[in-house]
């Protein structure tokens, strides 16, 4: 037993080594020169209005330029309220069947 | 609950807080908010509703009938919204490849396909909520 815990600190001390030094060499925070600010934020910002029409550019950005993720976000929760309506109704007839 | 001072002032507020609702998914294009966020203010308004004035009348308000139409629907709504564009010869879920006419900026109407699909996803949204609320409470 207690050369396991020794193994899971060794592993653990291993992934936080290999974590922070991933995180080390990441560009700096907020930078404007960032690979994040690339030619699609900038296409958005410039573009939004023209292309959808829509004053809110979050909007634009969900229902339009993202509209395939939005639709299977409904699909997500269409499938969450089946999973709930399955697990907790039938769960209750099973039991009073019993 | 028998409270009647919390009856009588959410018999006041429950109104608005519903009309505000849909007032958020009608105009998620021109203002702040979205669909999402009118979605939740609807369904709440009916969580409200039924926590205050009991899960019966709750229900009476909201039949399973027009909770499973919607639950339904509304994700086809939105499939539909998207099939415009393939009549048209264009990508699925497009808006303005499909040539459709996007209206004066700021307007109800503008933005074309945009008003629409979030009409579908605030309904969905809202009765998702008070769907899950109606199954959890009864399951006491």
């Amino acid at each position: 037993m207690k050369l396991r815990n020794l193994l899971i600190l060794l592993v653990i001390l291993l992934a936080t080594y290999g974590t922070l030094i991933s995180v080390a060499e990441l560009p700096p925070y907020g930078m404007p020169d960032n690979p994040v600010h690339n030619q699609v934020s900038e296409r958005y910002i410039n573009r939004a209005l023209d292309d959808t029409g829509a004053l809110n550019m979050v909007t634009s950005i969900v229902l339009d330029y993202r509209a395939y993720d939005t639709m299977f976000e409904t699909v997500v929760l269409f499938t969450a309220t089946l999973a709930v309506v399955i697990t907790l109704k039938l769960s209750n007839k099973g039991v009073s069947n019993k | 609950m028998k409270d009647f001072i919390l009856k009588r002032v959410a018999s006041i507020i429950l109104p608005f807080v519903f009309i505000y609702g849909i007032y958020v998914i009608l105009h998620g294009h021109v203002s702040a908010g979205g669909s999402f966020a009118g979605g939740i203010i609807v369904g709440l308004s009916f969580i409200a509703f039924s926590t205050i004035y009991g899960i019966d009348k709750g229900r009476a308000k909201l039949p399973e009938k027009v909770l499973i139409f919607t639950e339904s629907y509304g994700t086809l709504w939105y499939g539909i919204m998207g099939m415009v564009g393939i009549f048209k010869g264009v990508p699925f879920l497009t808006n303005k490849l499909a040539g459709i006419d996007l209206g004066v900026p700021g307007a109800l109407s503008s933005a074309g396909l945009i008003s629409l699909i979030g009409l579908g996803v605030g309904i969905r949204v809202a009765s998702t909520m008070v769907t899950l609320f109606f199954i959890m409470v009864e399951d006491e």
